[in-house]
């Protein structure tokens, strides 16, 4: 049992059921920092530092800081909290939830069976590897991704315009 | 001893279900939209336990376009989330369904 990655992988998964559950989008967005924080834990576990620099940086705080930014541009208030609760009856979440236990354990059964277990290695991967293969064969992909950021900003601004 | 590799397949799968059930039961956008992020988490947390299996930064390059892919997304939605506020003073998914389609 390695309690390296249980223990975030625990406070992951309560973390995201929280958020997706909560009637008050802003508690929602916390507990989803909380998730995000604790996966980043995982990465640096897995041997992968930049990437759990980068989800720390940018996920939690660049994405989600958006998500806060909205919310208060919205001014949301108790209103919301109170439609939050008259949607969320279990007559609504029920269905859905009975399905997505069916899944999990579906996935468990699939993905974890019996003495076939490959374990992973403590080896770490850090940037100048990273780097060295974004530029060498994945250029096309920085390019590409790059492209997509700059129609991203175009249509954030062009949607985001008073008029 | 670190964990295996399907142990942590399996925690990216809950944390996938765990979005998709988000996106299921809620009504309101910003929760969905926060669904989705998850989603996308969960996909680049099992890249980069793939990449760990197999010794090679390709992994990680993935979880870095999701990166780009995931920023974008977020500001193009919470763009239209913005608009769709501001028109129909509601974020209900089902007000903006004037399409008919």
């Amino acid at each position: 049992m390695d309690l390296v990655f249980w223990i975030p992988a625990l406070v992951a998964i309560v973390a995201t059921l929280l958020a997706v559950t909560n009637y008050n989008p802003v508690h929602g967005l916390l507990y989803l920092i909380v998730s995000l924080l604790a996966v980043a834990l995982i990465f640096f576990r897995l041997g992968a530092p930049f990437a759990g620099i980068l989800e720390v940086i940018v996920y939690a705080g660049a994405i989600v800081v958006l998500f806060v930014f909205v919310v208060m541009m919205l001014n949301l208030g108790d209103a919301v909290v109170e439609q939050e609760k008259r949607w969320l009856k279990p007559r609504v979440w029920a269905g859905p939830a009975v399905l997505c236990g069916v899944l999990i354990v579906e996935l468990w059964r699939v993905v974890w069976p019996a003495g076939a277990t490959h374990p992973l290695s403590d080896a770490v991967i850090d940037a100048p590897h990273v780097g060295v293969a974004l530029f060498g064969p994945y250029l096309l992909a920085v390019e590409l991704a790059s492209m997509m950021l700059l129609a991203a900003l175009v249509a954030a601004f062009h949607l985001g315009r008073h008029d | 001893m670190i964990v295996p590799f399907e142990q942590v397949l399996f925690v990216s799968g809950v944390l996938f279900v765990l979005g998709l059930m988000g996106i299921l039961i809620r009504r309101n956008i910003l929760f969905v939209l926060m669904s989705i992020e998850v989603m996308m988490n969960s996909a680049a947390l099992a890249f980069v336990a793939a990449g760990n299996r197999w010794g090679q930064p390709d992994g990680q390059i993935m979880f870095i376009l999701i990166l780009t892919l995931a920023a974008s997304e977020a500001s193009v939605g919470l763009a239209l989330v913005l608009q769709i506020f501001r028109r129909f003073k509601t974020l209900d998914t089902d007000a903006a369904s004037e399409m008919k389609g």
